[in-house]
């Protein structure tokens, strides 16, 4: 579903070349779970942002869905992310003035879909994530655990084929974090690709298997069950802040 | 994106800073009530004209002495023009049978004193006829009598003001008044009439025509009035009316105007007036614009993770782009519709304290403060709303 072939992203900061990721070749199937691991910096979310089409490599080969992705159009891009990517960020990102449904409904509401039938797949989406009941709260009114799992139903909103998560337990305690962790499980379960960044040993366990990141490169790929091996190997192993 | 749903968006994105937005709404709202408000007082001033000369009724044409049109005579040809004389009126009268009322008048200003209470007033050489031309009635004794031309007589008919200024409430029929050192009867007095034509018909004296000449010394009528009636060809009568006078004075020194060609010019004038007051107006638009502007780049910038989160779900760079631009538009439009109110009730404010101004905004003003409002909004939006697209959606999102 998606492969990966020696992709490389350099921005320029100050005039300096800062290589963010160096030709990382990978590939992940259809309903794969993968967690995305490395210290800060290592070009992690550079990684998801690339897969996510957000951003454009500098080099190298992204196919996704056995197309170039290179090759495509802003506009096919943009189609993409709407369609195919569901985004979920740590800092949830959810528009403050709308409440829990308009939140849902808002990748729909520029996807064209029609006024009733937004309606009824927020709806749904929502009760997938739990919070039908919350549907008319703002995002100010909700726990930080309900702020993320309104966060993954805006982006189940459109049906995607792959979730993109951003560290989406680190603003969260350990209990809702778990809830999240759990809602995850469940969709990728029922076959959605998850594409997991994260600091946090727990969230990565979760995965099918691991990639580590090290300087923008690939420097492992574990297994869940190698997986504490390998983040000892790589000084990633500590349970992280808190 | 439906405009339904990019207005839905919009508006709940203004609502959520209502002070900034009502404060930059405000700033169109006033132009905009400018605008409306200065272009009905403009054309009000121009009705006002209009109506002014419809209320004297039908065409006329109106013979002056002197040319004042450039001719192309060599220098010292023609020189002074002759006079306009009351035999140029009579060969008017039987040149032009066909006319409603030819009258001839002249104007002068001098005291008039009966006893010991003197006034400045307008003094008016006319005849019979001029009552009918300016739909004068009497509130009191007799115009002056229809006579022969040349014939004075020391008579005067004053105007209301001045009859009860000099007289109070006494009866000034019969009285003798002294108007320029001569001493005339009071036959009548008008009827109160107000502004006419830059006249204060209230405040004024009327004598006989030959009298008023003789009085102020005049070789020279001020005018001939021809009154061609209401179904009068106005043209053949200007036309046959020059050639006379042309005949009589061996050159063309007079000059003929008709009642069309005077509304037309004022009316060009009081236009042109306020189109410029109009435009002035518009300038506090752009000042308007320029709050917009400000709004909506304080927006972009603090909704910058905003606007990468719509381009993480989807959103292209186009709908980011309407996004801003329906804000900017909305805000113009709202305080648009806000200022035609304003405007509106402006206006009704005006013709409440002045109800002798016709004031209303000509529809090309109110077509032009709806099409500017939004304009406006589009033109100001535009730079913000440009630079909330090209975010790139990776910094966007951080905030940065």
């Amino acid at each position: 579903m998606i492969e990966l072939d020696r992709l490389s992203r350099t921005y320029e900061i100050g005039g300096e070349p800062v290589h963010a990721l160096v030709e990382v070749t990978e590939s992940i199937a259809a309903g794969e779970h993968v967690a995305i691991m490395g210290p800060s910096g290592s070009g992690k979310s550079t990684l998801l942002h690339l897969v996510g089409c957000l951003d454009r490599p500098t080099s190298g080969s992204y196919r996704f869905e056995g197309r170039e992705v290179g090759a495509l159009a802003e506009a096919e891009l943009d189609r993409l992310r709407q369609r195919r990517f569901g985004f979920v960020f740590q800092a949830f990102h959810l528009v403050a003035r709308l409440d829990g449904l308009g939140n849902v409904e808002l990748p729909m509401v520029f996807a064209q879909v029609p006024r009733a039938e937004r309606r009824e797949r927020a709806h749904a989406a929502l009760e997938a994530v739990g919070l039908a009941h919350r549907a008319g709260h703002r995002p100010s009114e909700l726990s930080g655990g309900e702020r993320q799992r309104l966060a993954i139903a805006r982006a189940l909103a459109m049906r995607p084929g792959v979730l993109l998560a951003d560290e989406p337990t680190g603003n969260l305690d350990t209990k809702s974090g778990n809830a999240v962790l759990d809602l995850l499980d469940r969709l990728n379960g029922e076959g959605l690709t998850l594409l997991v960044v994260t600091h946090d040993p727990r969230v990565a366990r979760r995965a099918d298997r691991t990639v580590i990141l090290a300087d923008g490169a690939i420097v492992r790929r574990a297994r869940r069950e190698e997986l504490a091996q390998a983040l000892t190997e790589w000084g990633l192993g500590v349970e992280p802040h808190e | 994106m439906s405009a339904a749903d990019l207005a839905a968006y919009a508006g709940r994105a203004l609502a959520g800073h209502r002070l900034r937005s009502l404060l930059s709404l405000l700033g169109v709202s006033v132009g905009i009530a400018a605008v409306i408000l200065l272009t009905a007082l403009g054309e009000g001033a121009r009705r006002y004209v209009v109506d002014q000369f419809a209320q004297i009724g039908s065409s006329f044409v109106a013979v002056l002495p002197g040319k004042t049109d450039t001719t192309g005579a060599m220098p010292g040809v023609g020189g002074v023009p002759n006079d306009l004389t009351l035999e140029d009126t009579r060969a008017l009268e039987r040149a032009l049978p066909q006319v409603d009322l030819i009258a001839p008048f002249v104007v002068a200003t001098d005291e008039v004193a009966w006893r010991d209470r003197r006034r400045q007033v307008m003094v008016l050489g006319v005849t019979a006829e001029f009552a009918e031309l300016r739909r004068l009635s009497l509130a009191r004794g007799r115009f002056l009598p229809a006579t022969e031309l040349g014939r004075g007589g020391s008579l005067a008919v004053l105007g209301d003001r001045l009859a009860r200024e000099l007289f109070g409430n006494g009866d000034p029929i019969g009285a003798a008044v002294r108007i320029g050192g001569r001493r005339c009867r009071v036959i009548g007095v008008l009827a109160p009439r107000g502004q006419q034509l830059g006249m204060n018909m209230d405040d004024v004296v009327l004598v006989p025509v030959a009298t008023g000449m003789r009085m102020f010394n005049r070789s020279s009528l001020f005018r001939i009035v021809i009154d061609v009636g209401p179904e009068g060809d106005v043209e053949a009568v200007k036309a046959r009316a020059l050639e006379v006078l042309v005949e009589r004075h061996g050159e063309e020194d007079v000059t003929l105007i008709t009642e069309a060609a005077v509304v037309d010019s004022l009316s060009a004038i009081l236009d042109a007036l306020t189109l410029a007051v109009a435009a002035i107006a518009a300038i506090s638009l752009a000042v308007a614009g320029i709050g917009i502007l400000n709004v909506l780049l304080v927006a972009v910038s603090e909704r910058t993770a905003e606007i990468g989160l719509l381009r993480a779900v989807g959103a292209s760079r186009r709908q980011v782009l309407a996004c801003f631009l329906t804000e900017a538009v909305l805000l113009s439009g709202l305080g648009g519709a806000v200022g035609l109110a304003a405007g509106a009730a402006g206006v009704r404010i005006l013709v409440g304290i002045w109800p002798a101004l016709p004031a209303a905004p000509p529809a090309w003003a109110i077509a032009a403060a709806v099409v500017l409002s939004l304009a406006v909004g589009a033109t100001f939006g535009w730079l913000p709303a440009r630079r909330a697209a090209a975010l790139d959606p990776v910094r966007a999102l951080s905030g940065r």
